[in-house]
């Protein structure tokens, strides 16, 4: 139990534990261990909560494969969690190469090092960029649905397919509105963003249009698809209408349940974050082995310590990836 | 640290591969969703999420021991750690319960 005992050590040994290492572990590693860990419990306090949420609106929660189906350079194309697919594959990589910097790091191989850290820095940057453009497309959305006074979502299908707005709302907007600016000498405030169509238009349309059918959120437990409302029940959900939802933000979203969205943008900005200060701390790590800080230490186990981090980061991702797009 | 000093390459290449196929697996699996699998329901939920589940534990263990260097870890780090995690992965499954 010499753990517990203080042992006198000169001030030069007083950060780094002077020379103890409980569990045969660095003062350091043994910290960001701990770190690790409490971070591990963060995360499973938001997945816990995501579940949660997710059980209690299991009857009505969005699929996630009908939410992410972009892929770049392919528009229109129905590409669910491909995109995802190749976003873990890009952080698994990267962790490769961090983990061959630190295995370089234990044959004393600065160059090589430096070129692995660099490779990490870079897939890291690839996979926050991916992130970033995986928001941009929640946020803008692909079809717009509208919300009615209950607070349901309703989507709209054509032979069982999802169609966007602008897909069949031909007829012309009679309500005459129009973005209030205050250049525009309508109003003196800016407003938020008015929806590309009215309520009217989008009712209208639909009833001139028989091929167009209305979606519920409700999910039928039997074949686990959104149930799809018949012409004259669709009718009625549509004169409930009381807003036109385009895209995602934190009140509403076009995909259904507010909260989901909500998870979405907490959870996902939560884990980009870690790996945004990951790529920070591994540029500052790969900047010293340049500089060669740790060949004259002697010992590269700052690397070690910041691959822990990363590696983490990446297992995080595993959960992240399975919870909100697979399972 | 139980380092092996001996270059690791072959394992680290080994574990690249490993994570790849399964996350190609999952991905798959999530795209087709067979109805045998999806439709169909044991211990609170349809067997394909538990296939996920049971596959991303798979993902998670080649993580931690080989990436995180956790098989060089004391035992008793190795202890602390895995007890931590697995009653995390309980509170998982029990809250998500699709």
């Amino acid at each position: 139990m010499e753990v517990n005992i203080a042992i006198p050590s000169d001030s030069k040994e007083t950060w780094n534990g002077g020379g103890v290492k409980p569990f045969g572990a660095s003062y350091g590693k043994m910290m960001m261990w701990f770190f690790i860990v409490s971070d591990a419990l963060t995360f499973s306090g938001f997945l816990a909560a995501y579940g949660l949420t997710r059980f209690k609106f299991i009857d009505s929660w969005p699929i996630a494969d009908e939410v992410f189906t972009h892929f770049p350079g392919l528009h229109g194309v129905h590409a669910p969690m491909y995109y995802v697919a190749l976003m873990t594959f890009i952080l698994i990589v990267s962790s490769v190469t961090m983990v061959l910097a630190v295995d370089a790091g234990h044959e004393m191989k600065q160059k090589k090092v430096a070129w692995y850290m660099f490779a990490t820095i870079i897939f890291g940057i690839i996979f926050v960029g991916s992130q970033a453009w995986e928001w941009k497309n929640f946020i803008s959305g692909s079809y717009g649905s509208v919300k009615t006074a209950d607070g349901k979502i309703l989507q709209f299908v054509k032979e069982g397919h999802q169609i966007a707005l602008s897909d069949f709302v031909v007829n012309k907007r009679t309500d005459e509105r129009v973005q209030h600016t205050k250049y525009n000498g309508l109003w003196f405030e800016k407003e938020e963003t008015i929806s590309t169509y009215s309520i009217a238009q989008i009712k209208e349309a639909y009833q001139s249009n028989s091929e167009i059918q209305i979606r519920s959120e409700l999910i039928d437990p039997e074949t686990k698809q959104k149930v799809i409302l018949s012409r004259e029940e669709g009718l009625a959900q549509l004169s409930k209408t009381k807003l036109v939802v385009e895209g995602a933000n934190l009140e509403v979203n076009e995909y259904g349940n507010t909260i989901f969205a909500d998870f979405f943008f907490f959870i996902t900005g939560f884990h980009g974050f870690h790996v945004f200060s990951g790529i920070i701390i591994n540029i500052i790590v790969f900047f010293n082995v340049i500089i060669g800080t740790y060949e004259r230490r002697g010992h590269y186990e700052m690397v070690e310590k910041v691959g822990l981090y990363w590696h983490f980061v990446d297992l995080v991702w595993v959960f992240v990836f399975t919870f909100f797009y697979l399972v | 640290m139980a380092h092996a000093h001996e270059s690791s390459k072959k394992r680290i290449w080994i574990v690249l591969i490993m994570l790849t196929l399964i996350t190609t697996v999952e991905v798959a699996l999530g795209i087709v969703k067979p109805p045998y699998l999806h439709l169909t329901s044991i211990l609170g939920t349809s067997p394909l999420n538990w296939i996920f589940i049971i596959l991303t534990l798979v993902k998670a263990y080649y993580i931690t021991w080989a990436f995180m260097h956790m098989e060089g870890e004391k035992k008793m780090a190795k202890t602390f750690c895995c007890l931590d995690s697995s009653f995390l992965n309980l509170l998982f499954s029990n809250a998500i319960v699709n």
